[in-house]
């Protein structure tokens, strides 16, 4: 299917789409009727604890399970060298570079540790005290090995290697443009370099999961987001045939990209139920997952623009280090080239040069978390536009507009080679300004700086773009990654009338049981209350590709749309026979088939369902069913937008940050569910909040994570964040029947630049450029008493 | 060692180790799944219930400790049963669901519990208060924009009835 899909919905009226509809989830998850997959008991079932190693790198000599294993209530007890035979390598699906370096990945190490927190044993016990409890005597003996923690110092000649093949992965290039050109005799060139700290996604539900043997079939339930790919890829790495495999991702408790992940814990757990031919559970503590699930962002980003003397830009360069830490999780090395198409932004330039090299170090693996790449270069395209219109002295906004794409220009190819198929930013930008009262913010500032005011207003920009719906098959393909990038969706009329919608999404919190429930509802024309929205279990959802990278709405629910028109169309041959008309005469419209100039004769799906059932009197050749799946793959990203504006004040004595204010206006597209859509918002703004202020994953000189509880990694509560106004400005992608762009990941994209570039603006009187993040008022101190120091640039 | 304990008005009699802390009682003895554990350094708020009236998280109480004790988790919050019908639900319950201030829902027993012990000590806070009355209470999807706006919703809402 493409974008010419047959669409009902909206030209029927869209009596659904566009509501702010109450979520159907909600009944079970304010009562506590949630099936969490460490809710779930089995007759028999045993718990699995993990060994972790202490040391960041090390050889493990040996590994001594025998007195666990005669620990009361011990069923089993496993070292590296009892699986290694079949516990096979954990998947990395995207080999972004021929020559890249993909180390083997033992779930369970076998003779080396490379990270703090690596398996080395396991533990099967009838309860989980006793499997904690037997984990103490297990006897390990390890040879350190030197940490590797500094991405500059592991690629210097002579670093200790993480890897026998040394501590580079890959390095990837991408150019368009004359790049020496641009920069040759520029009278603007502006340089910097910043950090983009480690984080740990944190959501909420720690990981779980529960393998169950039957025979030589298997049921696996996981806290995942990704049930369809983790079948598939445990069939590959286990051997079990993917036909005896049955993935079941209940209610799952957010992800932020956590989740998207094959992992450790789970082959082991289903190796190990196959072992004892019996049901496991391993549930996972949050001081286990800070170290054990993966962690995201880590880059260290040097980017360099030149422009000419009214700041229009000509080149822009980019050459970034990414942290990949230990192993190559599922998609880790292709993280940061979901980025390389990004850091152009909304912005027209000359040429563009974009370098990135992974590597590897002795921390926690990194993969994709909420953004994934893409809130890395929103941050540094717009750290930079704002030093820019500080080196011009000029207003951020207006410097912006100097480079932006105008929105008569779209459909606009830009220099990463992506085709933005709409947008507004000056309608995104104007709305925001209004909502901020920009002016007289900046009013508010100049007399405070006017007056050395001890407490400083800084006004924050981020006029932010990005890609998402991820994404068509064959650029995926272009790009290495081994999957495709469709969805599928599969829609039963039942007997009754009442619709279940089948989708390969696979939510976690995104309120899909809803949304979904409203396309249906207009596509078919049923009630809202009528459809049941079937997900994440790859025995009733065959087929999918899950929940990630903002696409469930855009791909997802193009899925959804295109089989009910196919479903439309087997109800107009039937109603055509019953109305004892020609399917011709029928015209679809407010949610039937009637007779076209005489609207009183039609027929409902509804009306026709039992019929369809009964199967009495169909016309030759007409299947009794008018069931209809589809598979849809877009043909291009969509591109969500708009402008996120904050204001904060900063104790300039003690460096606390306040946000004041907060304005987000978002271009989506079409709006499906305005609540849930405002709900992703405030969220997505929250994480991107806690990384320029709270969150950074850090570890001490040894190579030990020390923010391993939430004790020290320090995830916004209440009383840390202000409420957010939004609003928003709708131009309709072109590339779906829904007009609809995503929203998962947009504010957490949007906000980390505005919150950061706010603080920096407070500061710039004294001289400051950056603060690094997390901007805990310690740095934000030492950032303005540096700049003292060095005398300032004002 | 014997404990007795109410849960969501069942009592039960348990024979259980010391080291029991209350929320494995809570999930796995009594089967009440329905309260949910975030952290183990009583960070996260998740398992938050009701102990003698009182919010406490219960990953940070022994069952032991419980011995005697009426609790009630976010399973008995409601009057009537749990079959869908928002009838029974208590006004937070409704107020969380009608602002969306759930996503994942993963928080929302302990941060509705939390908010029940909130109320009943402020009934009529303002937004400062609900966030700071909140603030052991952790949830990653909604930036806590509506989970605050649902609890003056549900205060607003006793208040006008207890002036009626």
């Amino acid at each position: 299917m493409t974008a010419t899909a047959d669409h009902a919905g909206l030209s029927a009226g869209g009596l659904e789409v566009g509501k702010a509809r109450t979520r159907k989830e909600d009944a079970r998850l304010v009562t506590g009727q949630t099936t969490w997959t460490d809710n779930i008991t089995l007759p028999g079932l045993a718990h699995v604890a993990f060994l972790r190693s202490p040391h960041a790198h090390a050889r493990v000599t040996s590994v001594k399970v025998d007195a666990a294993r005669q620990a009361p209530g011990v069923i089993a007890a496993f070292n590296g060298a009892d699986v290694a035979a079949e516990q096979g390598s954990l998947p990395c699906a995207w080999p972004v570079t021929p020559d890249i370096v993909i180390p083997a990945h033992p779930p369970m190490a076998v003779d080396t540790v490379r990270y703090a927190g690596e398996i080395v044993a396991a533990v099967v016990a009838r309860d989980r005290y006793a499997a904690a409890d037997a984990l103490e005597l297990i006897d390990v003996e390890y040879e350190p090995l030197p940490a590797v923690l500094d991405m500059e110092a592991a690629l210097r000649p002579g670093s200790p290697k993480v890897h026998e093949e040394g501590n580079k992965s890959y390095t990837w290039t991408f150019g368009n443009g004359d790049i020496d050109a641009a920069f040759a005799d520029a009278p603007i060139v502006i340089e910097r370099t910043y950090r983009q700290q480690r984080l740990i996604p944190s959501a909420m539900e720690p990981r779980a999961v529960v393998a169950a043997p039957v025979a030589d079939e298997y049921t696996i339930w996981s806290a995942t987001q990704i049930p369809h790919v983790l079948k598939v890829m445990l069939a590959v790495v286990t051997g079990i045939p993917e036909h005896k495999l049955r993935v079941i991702a209940p209610d799952v408790g957010g992800g932020f990209g956590s989740k998207l992940q094959v992992t450790a814990e789970e082959v082991l757990a289903l190796i190990i139920a196959r072992r004892l031919g019996r049901p496991v559970k391993w549930t996972e503590s949050r001081s286990e997952g800070n170290v054990a699930v993966h962690h995201g962002r880590d880059q260290i980003q040097k980017i360099r623009i030149a422009t000419d003397a009214d700041g229009r830009l000509r080149g822009l360069d980019v050459n970034l280090l990414a942290d990949m830490g230990a192993y190559l999780m599922l998609v880790t090395p292709g993280v940061p080239l979901l980025g390389a198409f990004m850091f152009n932004a909304i912005y027209k330039m000359d040429a563009y040069r974009f370098t990135c090299t992974g590597v590897f170090t002795t921390k926690t693996p990194t993969d994709a978390y909420r953004g994934a790449g893409r809130p890395e270069a929103t941050f540094a395209i717009e750290h930079i536009m704002d030093d820019l219109a500080a080196r011009l002295r000029a207003d951020p906004l207006e410097v912006r507009e100097r480079n932006w794409i105008r929105h008569e220009e779209f459909p606009y190819t830009t220099i990463a080679g992506l085709t933005y198929d709409s947008g507004n930013y000056e309608a995104a930008t104007a709305v925001a300004r209004d909502l901020f009262q920009y002016d007289e913010l900046r009013k508010e500032q100049a007399s405070r700086n006017a007056v050395a005011s001890a407490t400083r207003l800084g006004i924050g920009v981020s006029t932010y773009t990005e890609m998402c719906g991820l994404a068509p098959s064959r650029v995926l393909g272009s790009l290495a990654y081994a999957a495709g990038g469709w969805e599928h969706a599969s829609i039963r009329v039942l007997p009754t009338g009442k619709v279940e919608v089948i989708t390969g999404s696979s939510a976690h919190g995104q309120g899909h049981e809803t949304a979904w429930s409203q396309i249906a509802a207009d596509e078919l024309g049923v009630p809202f209350e009528d459809v049941k929205v079937l997900h994440g279990d790859t025995a009733i959802a065959h087929k999918g590709m899950d929940t990630y990278g903002s696409r469930s709405l855009v791909v997802g629910g193009t899925a959804i749309v295109a089989a009910c028109a196919k479903v439309r169309q087997k109800a107009r041959v039937i109603i055509a026979s019953q109305l004892e008309v020609s399917a011709d005469d029928l015209e679809w419209a407010d949610g039937r088939w009637a007779v076209r100039g005489d609207p009183d004769q039609g027929k409902s799906i509804g009306d026709i369902a039992f019929s369809t059932f009964a199967a009495h009197d169909l016309p030759d050749g007409v299947e009794p069913s008018l069931d209809c799946d589809a598979t849809y793959d877009p043909d291009n990203f969509s591109y969500p937008h708009g402008t996120h504006l904050c204001a904060v004040e900063v104790d300039t004595e003690t460096g606390r940050v306040k946000i004041r204010s907060y304005v987000a206006v978002d271009d989506i597209g079409n709006v499906v569910n305005p609540l849930i859509v405002d709900g992703q918002v405030h969220g997505g703004i929250a994480q991107g909040v806690a990384q320029a202020l709270f969150e950074e994953a850090a570890y001490d000189s040894d190579g030990n994570l020390v923010t391993a509880s939430l004790a020290d990694y320090l995830i916004p509560s209440a009383a840390d964040l202000p409420s957010f106004t939004l609003a928003r400005t709708q131009t309709p992608s072109t590339l779906n029947p829904l007009g609809v762009k995503g929203v998962g990941e947009a504010g957490t994209i949007a906000s980390t630049p505005a919150v950061v570039n706010a603080i920096i603006d407070a500061l710039r009187p004294f001289g400051v450029t950056d603060v690094p993040m997390p901007c805990t008022p310690e740095r934000v101190w030492r950032a303005i008493t540096d700049s003292y120091r060095d005398g300032g640039e004002l | 060692m014997k404990i007795t304990l109410t849960i969501d008005g069942v009592r039960y009699d348990d024979d259980v180790e010391p080291r029991l802390l209350l929320v494995h009682y809570i999930r796995e003895h009594a089967g009440r799944t329905g309260t949910p554990i975030g952290c183990d350094t009583s960070n996260c708020g998740a398992c938050t219930v009701l102990l003698n009236g009182k919010s406490v998280k219960s990953c940070s109480v022994l069952a032991v400790q419980a011995d005697g004790a009426t609790l009630t988790t976010i399973q008995g919050l409601a009057s009537g049963p749990a079959n869908g019908s928002m009838d029974g639900w208590h006004p937070l319950q409704k107020a969380f669901h009608e602002e969306h201030a759930l996503q994942c829902g993963y928080c929302t027993p302990g941060m509705i519990m939390a908010a029940v012990d909130l109320l009943a000590e402020n009934p009529d806070p303002t937004e400062d208060e609900v966030r700071n009355g909140l603030e052991g209470n952790l949830c990653r999807c909604t930036g806590y924009q509506n989970i605050v706006r649902a609890v003056l919703t549900a205060a607003r809402g006793a208040q006008a009835g207890a002036t009626a």
